[in-house]
C-alpha cells in the first residue's frame, strides 16, 4: 500500500472512502448498540423533565441530542451519568444495566463527559487537569505514593505519556503548565475535552461543546470531535444548539421537546420531520 | 550567579516532575537542609530550642496537616487543637503503658490513632460543606477536650489532671523529660518535619493529591471523572489528622513536657494553625512552612528588636507587637490573597525573565 494510490483514488469521495477501508486507513465503522436508553421518565416533584424517552447509541457513531431550551437534554445526560436516578426506565451500557450506580462508578465503566458551563479544576494547571482524567486508571496505594520514587513515579510517567498524546492531539502544548483559570474560554473548553479524552472513554458525552464560541473555534472543535471519533473510534453523544454543526457532524439525531422524544433518525430525516419543524419554528394554534 | 530558568531543559518526564526543577533552587534547598541538620545542632541552646525551633517545627507539621485537609481537599476544619490533643494524650498513654516503646514509634502510633479519630469526625463532610463543616469540626474540638478532662483514664487519674511526659531515651540520649538536650529534641523534630514535608509533597503531586484537589475545585466534575468523594475526603481527613496527631505528640512530649487539656489545646490553637495556612498559602507545602515561621518567629523578632535593642518597656512592646503583626497579616493578604507562598511564586516568575522582561 502506498499513499500515492490512495491519493490517486481520491477522485470521488465514495471511491476514496472504499480505498481507505480496503487499506485499513479509516477504522471508522459503526458497530452494535453500546448504550440503550429504555423508557426513561424523570420527575422533579410535579415537573416531569423527561417523559418515556428511549433511544440507542451505536458503537463508533456521533449521536446528537437536540431540542429547544428546557427540553430535557442535559437531564438526559445526568441520567446516563448517574447524577439522577430516574423513577422509571433503565439505561443499558455494553449489555449491562447501569442501575443505581454512582457517578464515579459509571465513570469507571468508560463513560466520560464535559459540561455545558465549564467545570475545570481552577486551582490546577492544564496538565494536572488532564491528568485527573487518568485517575480511574492509576492504582498505586498511599504508601507507594508517599515514597514516590519507584512504582508511583513510574506509574505517573506512564500516564504522563498518554496525557502528552492528548495534549498533542488538541494542540495545547504551549499552555501545558498554565493554571486553567488564566486561559480564555475557547481553550478552557478544549482542556475540558482533553480531560474527558484522557480517560480513554468508550462513550463520550459532550454537553454543548460549542456554546459561546466563534466560528473558528467551532471549526476547531468540530475537527477535534470528528478526529477523535475517527482515530480513536470513540462513540460520541453530544448536545448542541448550532443546527449547522449538528447536521454536518452527527450520524443520527434525537430530538426532544418538553421531555418527550419527537424525532429520531439521520439529520435528513429529522430535518423533514413535521414535529421537529413545529417544535423549532412554532405552530399556530388557530 | 543569576537566578534564572533559561538554559534549563528537561529531556525526560522524570526531570520535568522534579520538586525543584531549577538547579539553583535545588542547591539552595540542600544547603539549607545541610546547615539545619549539621551545623545548627552544635550551637542550639535552650532558648533557641524552646522559643524558636521546636515551635516552628511542630507548628509547621500541624500546618502541613491542616493544609492537606483545607488547602488541598477544601474541607474547612476548626478541630486542629482537639486533634493535637488526641495525639498528645495518645502519646502519653503509650509512653506510660508501654515503657519499652521507642519514641519514633510512639509518635507514629499517636498519629495513626489521631487519623482514626479524624476519619470519624470527618464523616459529616460527606453531607455538609464549608462553614457548616467548620462548625461540625468545632464540635470535635470541644468534645475531645471535654472527654480528656472528664475521664481520668486519659490522664492516669493524676491529682492535678495534668499529663507529664516521662523520660525516654534514644540511642542513649535523653529525648523527653527534664534532662533532654536541646540538640537532641531539635534533631528529632527536624527529622520528623523533613521526612513528613517530603511525604506531603509526594502525596499532593500524585494520584491522591489530584483527587483531593479535584474535590476541592469542583466536586461534581471530580465525581464524573471517577473520583470517589467518600474515599477522597476521608483519606484527606486521615492523612491530615495523622500529621496533626504527630504534631500534638511532639508538642506535648518534646516541647512542653507537660500539658493540661483545656489550657494546652484551646480553640485558639485551632485558629492559630488555620491562620498559618491562610497567611502562608492554602494548597502549598512551602506555604505551610512560611506561615508557621511567620506566626511563630515574628513575635520573637519584634520582642528582641523592641525590648533588647531599643529598650522599650515590655508592656508597650507587647502591644505594638500585636498591632504590627495584625497590620502585616492584613498587608500580606491585600497584596496577595493566596498567601506568602503565592507572592514568592510571582517573584520567582518575575525573576525568571529579569532583567529583560520583554
Amino acid at each position: 500500500m502506498s499513499s500515492q494510490t490512495v491519493a490517486e483514488a481520491a477522485g470521488t469521495d465514495r471511491e476514496y472512502a472504499h480505498q481507505e477501508i480496503d487499506h485499513g486507513l479509516n477504522p471508522r465503522r459503526i458497530g452494535d448498540v453500546v448504550m440503550e436508553v429504555k423508557n426513561i421518565t424523570q420527575r422533579f416533584g410535579g415537573v416531569t423533565a423527561i417523559k418515556d424517552v428511549s433511544f440507542d447509541i451505536l458503537e463508533g457513531e456521533v449521536r446528537a441530542i437536540i431540542g429547544p431550551n428546557g427540553a430535557g437534554k442535559s437531564s438526559m445526560l445526568n441520567v446516563i451519568n448517574g447524577f439522577y436516578h430516574p423513577q422509571e426506565g433503565e439505561v443499558w451500557f455494553h449489555g449491562k444495566k447501569l442501575g443505581n450506580l454512582k457517578p464515579h462508578q459509571i465513570a469507571r465503566q468508560g463513560i466520560a463527559r464535559t459540561f455545558q458551563n465549564i467545570a475545570l479544576f481552577h486551582g490546577m494547571s492544564t496538565l494536572d487537569n488532564i491528568m485527573t482524567g487518568r485517575l480511574t486508571k492509576m492504582h498505586r496505594n498511599i504508601f507507594w505514593q508517599a515514597l514516590w520514587s519507584g512504582p508511583a513515579e513510574r506509574e505517573e510517567i506512564a500516564h504522563r505519556e498518554k496525557v502528552e498524546q492528548v495534549i498533542d492531539f488538541l494542540e495545547i502544548q504551549a499552555i501545558r503548565k498554565t493554571p486553567v483559570g488564566r486561559l480564555p474560554y475557547g481553550l478552557q473548553k478544549r482542556v475540558e475535552l482533553g480531560r474527558a479524552l484522557a480517560a480513554e472513554p468508550t462513550l463520550l458525552l459532550l454537553d454543548e461543546p460549542m456554546a459561546g464560541m466563534n466560528v473558528e473555534e467551532k471549526q476547531d472543535m468540530c475537527r477535534f470531535i470528528l478526529d477523535m471519533n475517527d482515530e480513536f473510534g470513540t462513540t460520541i453523544a453530544l448536545i448542541e444548539h448550532d443546527m449547522g454543526v449538528v447536521m454536518d457532524i452527527a450520524d443520527r439525531v434525537v430530538v426532544l421537546d418538553y421531555g418527550k422524544k419527537i424525532g429520531d433518525g439521520t439529520p435528513d430525516e429529522v430535518r423533514g420531520n413535521q414535529d421537529v419543524i413545529d417544535a423549532y419554528l412554532g405552530v399556530s394554534h388557530d | 550567579m543569576l537566578y534564572r530558568e533559561a538554559g534549563e531543559f528537561k529531556t525526560s518526564y522524570q526531570a520535568d516532575l522534579a520538586t525543584f526543577p531549577i538547579r539553583f533552587d535545588l542547591w539552595g534547598f540542600w544547603s539549607v537542609i545541610a546547615v539545619a541538620a549539621l551545623v545548627v545542632p552544635f550551637f542550639v541552646n535552650d532558648y533557641w530550642e524552646q522559643a524558636i525551633f521546636l515551635p516552628f517545627f511542630i507548628y509547621a507539621l500541624a500546618a502541613l496537616g491542616l493544609n492537606i485537609l483545607t488547602g488541598y481537599c477544601g474541607q474547612l476544619s476548626l478541630g486542629t487543637g482537639g486533634f493535637m490533643a488526641v495525639g498528645a494524650y495518645a502519646s502519653y498513654k503509650l509512653m506510660t503503658s508501654f515503657p519499652g516503646l521507642d519514641m519514633i514509634s510512639i509518635v507514629l502510633i499517636s498519629g495513626a490513632i489521631t487519623a482514626a479519630v479524624g476519619v470519624f469526625f470527618g464523616l459529616p463532610s460527606l453531607r455538609i460543606k464549608g462553614f457548616y463543616l467548620a462548625v461540625a469540626t468545632l464540635a470535635a474540638q470541644f468534645f475531645l477536650i471535654w472527654m480528656f478532662n472528664k475521664w481520668g483514664w486519659f490522664y492516669n487519674y493524676s491529682a492535678t489532671g495534668m499529663i507529664a511526659a516521662p523520660e525516654r531515651t534514644m540511642f542513649g540520649f535523653a529525648i523527653t523529660g527534664p534532662y533532654s538536650k536541646p540538640a537532641v529534641t531539635y534533631l528529632f523534630c527536624f527529622a520528623f518535619l523533613f521526612v513528613f514535608a517530603w511525604v506531603a509533597r509526594n502525596l499532593v503531586r500524585g494520584r491522591i493529591g489530584r483527587s483531593w484537589m479535584a474535590i476541592r475545585d469542583m466536586d461534581i466534575a471530580a465525581e464524573i471523572i471517577g473520583v470517589n468523594p467518600l474515599m477522597s475526603k476521608l483519606s484527606a481527613f486521615a492523612v491530615s489528622s495523622f500529621y496533626i496527631g504527630m504534631a500534638g505528640a511532639l508538642y506535648f512530649a518534646l516541647w512542653k513536657g507537660a500539658a493540661e487539656g483545656t489550657e494546652a489545646f484551646p480553640i485558639e490553637l485551632s485558629f492559630r494553625v488555620l491562620f498559618m495556612i491562610i497567611i502562608g498559602g492554602l494548597g502549598s507545602i512551602l506555604g505551610s512552612l512560611i506561615g508557621a515561621a511567620f506566626i511563630v518567629l515574628l513575635p520573637v523578632v519584634f520582642k528582641v528588636l523592641f525590648v533588647e535593642y531599643w529598650g522599650w518597656p515590655t508592656d508597650i512592646a507587647t502591644h505594638v507587637q500585636v498591632i504590627l503583626l495584625g497590620a502585616l497579616i492584613i498587608g500580606f493578604l491585600i497584596a496577595e490573597p493566596h498567601g506568602i507562598a503565592a507572592l514568592w511564586r510571582t517573584a520567582k516568575e518575575k525573576l525568571r525573565l529579569w532583567p529583560f522582561p520583554h
